[in-house]
């Protein structure tokens, strides 16, 4: 009897040992990863790095302008295409619940937002390459905006559900007609919740690599023309990282910082503004 | 009141036909890839799927080794996640004081926004080598095992199946928390008042929830079926079918990554597009699995709401 207790204590605390040391577990490889893109790519990480143009191999310095510029282009494309369709997705998800149509967009977007990266760039080069026998920033910006559509509905859906009921049932009382009400009261309530979701899937979104491979492809050269290729960080990173050069090494990793950075930050902003937006909610 | 009726049918209508858009691209996808693939569909049919050789020179292409890679390596990497995640989730929603919770859950999540390229990255250069060193260091006795053959690469399947284990952890332990969060207190108190030990009661809770659970780790799945870059930049890049973790080996998604721009007639470029169709398909059908158990543990669950639930303490055994 006692020695039956006194196993079962000690499995309970072996259990309770091993859910600790499985978040140490995880946690571990997460602060590999930060130490050697920090540690690596400090070095590589100065003014030259947003100013200059990447060099030919052999010479050192350098940097990647024309990425950066590519990365904010194919961003903001992404931003301009995904951001309409999905919030008003989001609306009538949330707006007409019940129905379904909005059964079939929540499924739809649900279905999307599991597709593989990958198979969105092979879909984004059958559609904007191949017609067009040229690979371009706005056939990348294209991939990238059919990722960002169901994040950007879904997180406004979520956020416009969250809306008290009266705010709308107020508008509506007051004869203001469902467009009225939800452009307004209900939409405008939803906002900042809206723009940080916005912001987070950017930060995402900018990460991205395997959609621009065959979209917006590479380019060597500085280029802000929406129908040539062009370059973007995670790309440049890529090619870095497979080439056998030191110098391009240590520009991959100066080029990971970067993009870890925009996520930390991205992602520490909107930390700080949901909590401050559950604050203003538990208030209301 | 007929005039407002109006109105609001205007609105429903020009936002749903603005949001069918969605709809659109969803089956648009599913048109664009068959209509690339048939070529090699047409060519090939079934076969594709059963044969070995990857020759773009002579125009010979089968898809099994890929496919091989692509299962392997995400089985493997559940194995590994799968424990760590739940492990994770128990931690975060039972055991944690309740300060420690809000940073555990950003760090873990921290784990999931990390752009797959720098995965890959710190994979070449730091997990591979890493990994070279613990296989070259196996006593050879084990390196005679069918898992163990072969020179000690580092880059390989092992690599492969670490880094996507890393990557799906986050998805699959937010879902388990979720999840459990959703296990009515009832169920642990009533296990607690039976004399029950803290594990016990978990356990308790996790069979519960093992619907959820396992779709949580559907969606783990969905995501290392997908998973490109970090894969690609570790596996190896060799199409042939080997049990042995150390075999440099090649996924579906890394293939299409590697070749798709050196595809230079039209049947080599549709037979990768049937690659991606089908990891396409695969994938769709992992994922609403996933999501089916998720949303019927979320219903059976339902009668009690989860913000219903006090943040209870379990008194230690």
């Amino acid at each position: 009897m006692t020695t039956s207790a006194a196993r079962r204590k000690l499995l309970s605390s072996l259990f309770v040992a091993f859910c600790g040391s499985a978040v140490l577990i995880a946690l571990l490889p997460l602060a590999l990863i930060l130490f050697f893109v920090i540690s690596q790519g400090i070095f590589a990480l100065n003014l030259e790095f947003f100013t200059r143009m990447p060099q030919p191999v052999g010479e050192p310095g350098g940097g990647m302008a024309n990425a950066i510029v590519g990365t904010l282009i194919l961003v903001g494309l992404a931003a301009l295409m995904s951001v309409p369709i999905g919030v008003v997705s989001g609306i009538y998800m949330s707006e007409y619940s019940g129905t379904r149509m909005a059964s079939a967009l929540r499924f739809a977007a649900d279905t999307l937002n599991g597709v593989p990266s990958i198979v969105i760039g092979v879909f984004a080069y059958g559609v904007a390459v191949l017609p067009f026998k040229q690979f371009s920033a706005l056939a990348g910006g294209f991939a990238l905006g059919v990722m960002m559509i169901p994040i950007v509905a879904r997180t406004t859906e979520e956020l416009l559900l969250l809306v008290p009921g009266s705010l709308r049932e107020g508008a509506l009382a007051l004869g203001a007609t469902r467009a009225r009400a939800v452009f307004s009261v209900v939409l405008p309530a939803a906002l900042p919740g809206i723009v940080t979701g916005v912001v987070l899937a950017l930060a995402r979104i900018a990460g991205e690599t395997a959609p621009l491979l065959f979209t917006a492809f590479n380019n060597r050269f500085f280029t802000t023309r929406l129908t040539q290729p062009i370059s973007s960080l995670t790309v440049q990173v890529f090619t870095y990282a497979i080439s056998p050069y030191e110098d391009w090494h240590r520009q991959a990793w100066a080029g990971a910082l970067v993009l870890v950075l925009i996520v930390l930050l991205c992602s520490l902003a909107a930390r700080f503004a949901t909590r401050r937006l559950e604050r203003m909610h538990a208030r209301a | 009141m007929g005039k407002g009726r109006s109105g609001d049918f205007g609105f429903r209508l020009s936002t749903g036909a603005f949001a069918s858009l969605l709809l659109l691209i969803v089956g648009a996808i599913a048109f664009v890839l068959i209509e690339d693939a048939w070529l090699s569909i047409q060519k090939f049919g079934l076969s594709f799927w059963r044969t070995q050789v990857w020759d773009p020179v002579s125009g010979d292409f089968g898809a099994l080794p890929f496919i091989w890679g692509t299962l392997y390596s995400s089985v493997l990497a559940l194995m590994i996640a799968t424990p760590i995640a739940i492990g994770i989730a128990v931690f975060i929603s039972e055991l944690s004081p309740a300060w420690l919770r809000q940073p555990l859950v950003f760090l873990t999540e921290l784990l999931a926004a990390i752009p797959s390229i720098v995965y890959g990255l710190w994979g070449i250069f730091v997990l591979v080598p890493a990994v070279r060193w613990a296989e070259s260091g196996l006593p050879s006795i084990i390196r005679q095992l069918p898992f163990f053959s072969g020179p000690p690469l580092g880059l390989g399947m092992l690599s492969a199946a670490l880094v996507l284990a890393i990557m799906v952890i986050p998805f699959t332990s937010s879902i388990a928390r979720e999840v459990l969060k959703s296990v009515p207190a009832a169920q642990r108190e009533g296990a607690y008042a039976l004399g029950a030990t803290r594990f016990e009661a978990i356990r308790a809770a996790l069979f519960y929830a093992r619907t959820g659970i396992i779709g949580g780790v559907m969606l783990g799945f969905g995501r290392a079926l997908g998973e490109t870059m970090a894969v690609t930049m570790v596996i190896g890049n060799n199409p042939r079918i080997s049990l042995s973790l150390f075999a440099p080996q090649y996924t579906m998604a890394a293939v299409i990554a590697n070749e798709f721009t050196e595809a230079a007639d039209e049947l080599y470029l549709s037979a990768l597009v049937e690659i991606g169709l089908v990891l396409f398909i695969i994938t769709l059908f992992v994922n609403s699995l996933s999501r089916l158990l998720i949303w019927s543990m979320a219903r059976t669950s339902g009668a009690a709401p989860s913000d219903a639930q006090p943040e209870a303490e379990p008194v230690a055994a």
